[in-house]
């Protein structure tokens, strides 16, 4: 009896303890989306270690969830339920949408302490256009890209021009185009001059010439889009007379999973893509390669794009806490070089690029650069409420546009209508 | 006898519970929602009785939906049908090799949908893909065939034809061999050529499996959505935006749940009419008396 009474005593000690030791540990779950190649669910995973080991009160678990959108799909819909996960990262552009939902709380009001506050300063302000608003910090930059021009050195000798110099504005790049696209006896194209991709989301690349051409597309508290401006139906323009006038790019939609192929195959000898294919590029391509900031109209300018950290609401106050700490050591200038340099993305402050190893790594490497380099010229990506349903309507436009449905000024006069309607309950 | 009948309801409950649970509880639900409006945040759902509706009417990517939905299904449905009977009655003549044929007609069927798409991507590529070789070899120029309004929808129904006809084979070949052989030897001893004895034989024979087979070709015309996100994600312009592809859209992109749940219904509409037509007005001819 005596035995059997101090091993109920003993199980019951043993659950106290768990219970303590369960009540220290704070749990977070962290969603992340892939976007680009490689072995990033292993490297995720160490990270979280890595923090658990720094920080024993607090239990990482990262959930691998698709891509951004099919994430964006999860997070919003257990919010729903009642469950979100306790951070995620999300597209940059999804900050309004997040915001109308009621399923996120500001990195200020989590975190108000004076380094909390530095390190919110410390992030590349052209990241920062897509992460705040409202003079409150929605989101910290993680994953973040920007547009480049890639192109193939060997092609650009056989036709004759000096491979180390990229085409610096509109007009040069028309003129290189021109030289560089191939015709077969019977007027076939076997190579084009330069690709522009417009599948799935064409108002980004869009965005690559409507920023160089001195304009912004929407108002930075979301709610105005300025789609039917001049300048903007003048890239439009010249993005369609790149293939329906001068011919130097295929007419039409251009795929932008199979553009990265189209240049290692030289069936293109310049392409528009993501800094975040530069490891892809660089392991790929069986040539000599360059990577130059997109070509200038009135000005040098491209987009950034990519994803930024976020703090769920519905999560407790010490899981946010909790959340913010993971964001703040995942982001560290050490961190965000060795990030940079296993994907490609554009490590997200310039104590990053200050680090040893980033510093030899743009020496061995110096392309890895130009995007950093190019940020100063950078903008906001496309991002209003109701984001997705505006986004399409400029996208439905584009590719009218590009496939010859619709002139330019046609075009975009509708998809800035349609905006406009999406847009009013948001105008107060 | 009492006994008998409760025993056969604890038999049905754990297939109708699922039911219930997984189909019809959600219609009901989505009828309900789309009498609603989209809650948003703090704002809760309040009703808007057919404004949802209303919407639809001015919603121009639903009606082009809409049509390529239309133009979807009479593109896949009566090509794969007719190909799935030629494969099934190919395949199901003595010969040598037959195994490797069907397996080689039903592979389609098997793959994931994803990596398909992916592969067909490329069939598709501009200048280097494999169809674009092909034309050229022949002289023809190039063409961006995923990349214009005028071909995008043909190279979609392309793929599904070629998922979709194997699947359907498989189900005229158990028909084909359930088809007593003593038919046919009695045709052959009256004379009968062999086209004869396939028209007034074995085609009516296979009229109910055919009607199986229309009614799943519509459910599949109608569903389709996976390819779509791969291959073009509606675009270009909308030109391969087909029904569910745009509830998705409007659903989990937009966030615009109430909208959803009204095409929801629609497309529900569509599909139930469709199924109530070929079962009350085929369903009499189809059976062989």
């Amino acid at each position: 009896m005596k035995a059997l009474q101090r091993a109920w005593r003993m199980i019951a000690a043993g659950f106290a303890c768990f219970a303590a030791s369960a009540l220290a540990q704070t749990e977070i779950s962290f969603y992340y989306p892939i976007a680009v190649g490689g072995p990033i669910t292993k490297t995720i995973d160490q990270m979280a270690a890595d923090f658990e080991k720094e920080n024993p009160g607090i239990k990482v678990k990262p959930v691998y969830s698709g891509t951004y959108q099919e994430t964006i799909v999860k997070a919003l819909t257990a919010h729903k339920a009642g469950t979100p996960p306790t951070t995620a990262i999300l597209l940059s552009t999804d900050m309004y949408t997040l915001i109308d939902e009621d399923a996120i709380v500001a990195f200020d009001d989590v975190a108000r302490g004076a380094d909390d506050k530095k390190w919110m300063e410390s992030f590349y302000p052209a990241f920062m256009a897509n992460s705040r608003t409202g003079g409150k910090t929605w989101g910290i930059p993680f994953q973040r890209s920007t547009i480049v021009l890639y192109w193939n050195k060997e092609l650009f000798k056989e036709a004759g021009l000096d491979p180390n110099k990229a085409p610096a504005t509109w007009a040069e790049m028309v003129s290189t185009a021109q030289k560089l696209t191939q015709r077969d006896a019977s007027g076939n194209v076997t190579r084009w001059g330069v690709q522009i991709p417009s599948s799935g989301f064409p108002y980004w690349l869009f965005q690559g010439l409507t920023t160089p051409n001195g304009v912004e597309l929407m108002n930075a508290a979301g709610n105005e889009t300025y789609f039917d401006r001049k300048e903007v139906v003048e890239a439009l323009q010249y993005w369609v007379d790149l293939g329906r006038k001068h011919r130097v790019m295929a007419p039409g939609v251009i795929e932008w999973g199979t553009t990265p192929k189209d240049f290692f195959e030289r069936k293109t000898a310049m392409m528009w893509t993501t800094t975040g294919n530069l490891t892809n590029v660089k392991n790929n391509a069986k040539f000599d390669f360059g990577v130059a900031m997109l070509p200038a109209s009135k000005r040098r300018g491209s987009p950034t794009g990519g994803g930024n950290f976020y703090v769920f609401k519905k999560a407790t106050k010490a899981q946010q806490e909790a959340a913010v700490k993971f964001a703040r050591w995942m982001t560290q200038p050490e961190r965000a070089a060795q990030w940079g340099m296993d994907t490609g993305y554009v490590a997200v402050s310039p104590a990053a690029w200050e680090t040893a190893r980033m510093k030899e790594y743009v020496k061995g490497f110096p392309v890895a650069s130009v995007a950093r380099d190019q940020l100063q010229f950078s903008v906001a990506e496309l991002s209003t409420h109701e984001n997705q349903r505006v986004t399409k309507a400029l996208n439905d436009g584009l590719q009218a546009a590009l496939t010859g449905a619709k002139s330019p000024e046609q075009a975009m006069k509708d998809a800035q209508a349609e905006a406009a309607r999406i847009l009013k309950p948001y105008k107060k | 006898m009492r006994n008998g009948a409760v025993t056969g309801w604890l038999l049905l409950l754990p297939a109708a519970a699922l039911l219930v649970l997984f189909t019809h509880w959600p219609i009901v639900g989505s009828v309900w929602d789309s009498f609603y409006s989209t809650p948003k945040g703090s704002r809760p759902p309040v009703f808007i009785g057919l404004d949802n509706y209303q919407a639809m009417v001015a919603d121009e990517v639903f009606w082009k939906s809409l049509w390529n939905n239309l133009w979807f299904a009479l593109g896949t449905i009566p090509v794969s049908i007719a190909l799935a009977l030629a494969m099934a009655l190919w395949v199901n003549s003595t010969m040598r090799g037959r195994t490797w044929l069907r397996m080689a007609f039903f592979t389609p069927t098997v793959l994931p949908m994803i990596a398909v798409a992916n592969i067909w991507l490329f069939f598709y590529t501009p200048q280097y893909g494999l169809l674009e070789k092909l034309t050229t070899a022949l002289g023809f120029g190039t063409h961006n065939w995923l990349g214009s309004e005028s071909t995008a929808l043909a190279c979609v129904i392309v793929v599904a034809i070629w998922k979709e006809a194997g699947f359907f084979m498989i189900f005229y070949l158990a028909a084909l061999q359930s088809i007593p052989p003593s038919l046919s030897e009695a045709a052959a001893l009256e004379g009968a050529s062999r086209g004869y004895y396939l028209r007034r034989i074995v085609l009516p024979l296979l009229m109910p499996t055919t009607l199986f087979i229309l009614v799943n070709a519509v459910i599949n015309a109608v569903r389709m959505v996976d390819h779509i996100i791969v291959m073009t994600k509606g675009g270009p312009n909308n030109a391969t935006s087909l029904l569910l592809f745009h509830v998705y859209q409007v659903g989990f992109s937009f966030w615009d749940t109430g909208y959803a749940a009204a095409l929801t219904v629609v497309l529900l509409v569509v599909l139930a009419v469709a199924a109530l037509g070929q079962f009350v007005f085929l369903d009499k001819k189809v059976h062989y008396q």
